[in-house]
């Protein structure tokens, strides 16, 4: 049999830099491929030349056998390529239906196109199991929802390869079984599905065939059956690789931060956290699990000084006065000795146009020992302690002046862990510490985060993985709808057990 | 690691605008029917060749230092003030109260008084526009816009109702008391016995006051704590409050330093040159202020070079108006492409540049 995509010897730069260096895949027809790689590893590029966006420097592209060439993304589509981005392209305000034939319209008129599309829909939903209402407004349905919208798109568009491009990022456990369910259901159809992702329990789950890719080279292709986690992991880094986390059982103390009663409403006067009441003590780390917008960024926002609320705060014992904390509180938080590695470190963490040295004393930047006198910052100072941290906590490269920008996701994350652990904080809020970083740096990460507990600090960790959430913690709450759902050992608990509590259902019915 | 070198993206780059700029203007030149060597000659030599020349230029430069590092200033902070024009007004009716109805002793005591009072009073009117920006979300842009015209009429009112001097038909104040006039160029150049040079040139101390203000904002923004949050504040929002910086007070801090700059540019056409308040004094430096910003990428050096180049312009351009058939508004069309070709499209000559580099690295590499 013929595969049904052939790539040979692909190369792709950008300017000095090699994105993909001879890479080969080849996939039968009717098969799930994963491609797995760390971030910059050249995956995205690779989909981009073969959906049109960039073209190949050298190489070829034989689609059922055919040799062809993909100038633009109209030409992938004509020859059956499709493809869920990581960030959907869907029009908010539009309806499901319009959506979908929106680039696809069969003439002027735009009524014969939707009526068509609307029973072509009917035919796809029954035929793959994929039901939505066509009529339903994108902006009112979930975002599992909208990622069969954009599954829906390409199959309108007679995909029969399949391009998805990190599925499960924004999906809870359940819609990502969800969504597994129907890539196989696809895959009966006799469609064939290339799977982007970073995780590698997802390779595991569902794929038939995976390709590793490192620094723009593809270092392997294996029969999912013949390979293990560990495996795959060592293949990605190119060295062996922890995926658990090494660490002693907690030796919590004195309470650091006490939560009672708190409470906070958005600007649109919806409550986003409801009587929340919680306790980090020293020497554990605290996880809260939850599907992303479940009041854990509000959280957040609450404690770290830029949203007002109401309730009690006490951090060390001492009450913080949330009534002037409407914003600008963070830097009086910080020399009580609260650190905060936010959720979001290219909108909040990081100044993306600042250099990696201003970027070290951000939030920091009064403090005495960043100032030369009374009026100007100690700019050499701060470029040689950053430097110096950026040693520390392997940052690569160690170029205090780089822009954070160019560095990877991973190295900009660790760029705000050593700003923010280096103070040696007593609480350390972390907003999802390894989200969009590679598997190297999170094994790094995890580690100084441990380190911190075993320093006998506080930590109060924010995540929406789950496998982080149960490999870190000593405690696990879950957040749902702005309340604290219930607490749980991770020794003691599941996936399936938070995953439940995480969508809503009560404390006893989850027993 | 960024595309191009430093020095290209704050000199090449600009210089090459001002290029293309040049050449369109040759053209503009050659379709009246003037030749542009001749004219060129023209500007270079009334400018650049007569102590005159230069006293005329580098009063021009001095208004546009001014008013390009306030733009600058609030370019930091992701704010557009083009509101310099009022501030500027309302700057110089600070420095003709502070001269009027002062008596200073000396003139080192009055600029120093004046300078004060100017920056006083552009503050408060940028401060009107920043406040609403910063509480209640006024756009900044359509404020300051507003506050020129209220500047105007506010102007307008104060010296027919107010300064006017009785029996008077012209809407100016009295004169300055003898004792603020500042020392001219000309005044300076004759202590060292040059008493021709400069001759008639209103280019005074307060250029040096501009030069003072470059090397402050200059620390300001990449040395203080202060600029570092206008800085962070005008890269990301979320960034700078997760920071604990307070937007609010970063807004109203760099539209008032904005406002202040603007003011301060009164002392130059003020007291400096016209030793009076009249209406429409500011002739449209306000607004040159957002092309020498543009083009000095809002950084004082290239603040100061921008403004000389612009300087330059102003007295070239009146020049040819005094000699040949251009029109003196040519100057400003002449201005209007450097503003496209700095500002505006200054990628179409960044995109090439860079693509030039790039190959440049593939090379070594």
């Amino acid at each position: 049999m013929e595969p049904a995509i052939e790539l040979k010897k692909i190369s792709k730069s950008f300017g000095p830099v090699q994105a993909n260096k001879d890479i080969n895949i080849s996939v039968m027809p009717g098969t799930i491929h994963g491609i797995i790689g760390e971030n910059g590893a050249g995956k995205s590029t690779l989909m981009s030349i073969l959906y049109g966006f960039y073209k190949a420097d050298a190489g070829e592209i034989f689609v059922d056998g055919k040799k062809i060439s993909i100038p633009d993304s109209q030409a992938a589509i004509a020859v059956g390529i499709g493809m869920v981005f990581q960030h959907f392209k869907l029009v908010e305000n539009f309806s499901v239906l319009e959506n979908i034939v929106l680039g696809a319209e069969s003439g002027a008129l735009l009524s014969p196109s939707l009526s068509k599309a609307r029973t072509e829909l009917a035919e796809l939903a029954s035929e793959y199991e994929l039901n939505v209402d066509p009529d339903a407004i994108i902006e009112d349905i979930g975002v599992g929802m909208q990622q069969r919208v954009e599954i829906l798109k390409a199959l309108y568009r007679k995909a029969n390869i399949l391009i998805l491009d990190e599925p499960t990022g924004v999906l809870t456990p359940a819609e990502a079984d969800q969504l597994f369910r129907i890539l196989k259901r696809l895959r009966e159809e006799g469609k064939t599905i290339i799977l982007i992702t970073h995780k590698l329990r997802e390779i595991m789950d569902i794929t038939d065939t995976v390709s590793v890719m490192r620094q723009g080279e593809m270092t392997a292709t294996l029969k999912t059956d013949d390979t293990s986690p560990e495996d795959l992991a060592e293949l990605m880094v190119g060295r062996k690789v922890l995926l658990r986390v090494d660490k002693t059982p907690a030796k919590p103390t004195d309470p650091v931060l006490e939560i009672q009663n708190l409470s906070m409403v958005d600007d649109f006067g919806v409550k986003r956290l409801k009587n929340i009441n919680l306790t980090v003590k020293a020497g554990e780390i605290l996880g809260i699990a939850g599907v992303a917008g479940n009041g854990q960024s509000e959280l957040l926002q609450v404690l770290g000084g830029y949203s007002a609320a109401t309730g009690v705060i006490k951090l060390n014992g001492s009450e913080i006065d949330l009534s002037t904390s409407v914003s600008g509180d963070g830097q009086a938080r910080r020399a009580m000795g609260m650190a905060h590695v936010p959720e979001d470190r290219q909108r909040e963490g990081l100044i993306m146009d600042f250099m990696a040295w201003e970027n070290a004393v951000f939030g920091y930047h009064r403090e005495k020992s960043n100032q030369a006198n009374r009026f100007f910052m100690d700019n050499n100072a701060i470029r040689k302690e950053t430097e110096e941290k950026m040693k520390r906590f392997d940052v690569r490269p160690p170029n205090p002046k780089l822009t954070a920008k160019n560095f990877s996701g991973g190295n900009q994350q660790k760029i705000v862990l050593a700003r923010e652990i280096e103070r040696n904080p007593d609480l350390l809020l972390v907003g999802q510490p390894t989200r969009g970083v590679d598997i190297g740096a999170i094994e790094f990460i995890h580690q100084q985060i441990v380190a911190l507990r075993d320093q006998g600090k506080a930590i109060l960790l924010i995540s929406v993985e789950l496998d982080e959430i149960l490999s870190l913690s000593d405690r696990v709450l879950v957040m749902f709808d702005g309340e604290i759902m219930g607490e749980r050992q991770p020794e003691n608990t599941n996936e399936k057990e938070l995953g439940l509590l995480m969508a809503g259902v009560s404390e006893e019915f989850a027993q | 690691m960024d595309i191009m070198p430093k020095w290209v993206d704050i000199i090449v780059v600009p210089f090459i605008s001002v290029l293309i700029a040049a050449v369109l203007s040759a053209l503009l030149i050659i379709a009246i029917g003037e030749s542009p060597i001749a004219a060129l000659n023209l500007m270079i030599e009334g400018t650049l060749f007569r102590s005159a020349g230069w006293g005329y230029m580098l009063y021009y430069t001095t208004n546009f230092i001014f008013t390009g590092l306030a733009v600058s200033v609030a370019f930091h902070a992701a704010l557009f003030n083009i509101g310099g024009e009022g501030q500027a007004m309302i700057g110089g009716l600070g420095v003709a109260l502070v001269c009027l109805f002062i008596p200073w002793p000396h003139w080192t005591l009055a600029i120093i008084g004046a300078s004060i009072g100017a920056a006083v009073f552009g503050m408060v009117w940028a401060g009107l526009p920043a406040y609403l920006q910063a509480k209640r979300g006024s756009h900044i842009v359509i404020t300051t816009i507003m506050f020129n015209f209220i500047a105007a009429g506010v102007l307008n009112f104060f010296l027919v109702d107010v300064l006017k001097p009785k029996g008077s038909m012209d809407p100016a104040s009295a004169n300055f008391p003898t004792t603020t006039h500042l020392p001219t160029f000309q005044d300076m150049a004759s202590i060292f016995g040059f008493e021709k040079a400069f001759r008639s040139a209103p280019a005074n101390v307060s250029f040096f006051i501009a030069i003072l203000a470059c090397a402050a904002v200059w620390y300001l923004i990449w040395r203080s704590p202060l600029g570092y949050e206008i800085r962070a504040l005008g890269k990301s929002g979320p960034a700078a409050r997760y920071a604990g910086v307070r937007p609010v007070k970063i807004i109203m801090i760099a539209m008032m330093i904005s406002g202040a700059l603007c003011g301060m540019m009164a002392i130059n056409t003020t007291q400096g040159e016209s030793e009076r308040l009249i209406l429409n004094f500011t002739e449209g430096a306000g607004f040159i202020g957002i092309a020498v910003a543009l083009m000095g990428r809002s950084h004082p050096f290239g603040v100061l070079l921008a403004a000389l180049l612009f300087g330059f312009l102003y007295q070239g351009g009146a020049e040819l108006a005094l000699w040949t058939k251009i029109p003196r508004e040519l100057i400003v069309v002449i201005q209007a492409l450097v503003i496209l070709f700095t500002g505006a499209l200054s990628l179409m000559v960044r995109a090439p540049l860079e693509r030039f580099f790039m190959s440049l690295q593939k090379a070594k590499a």
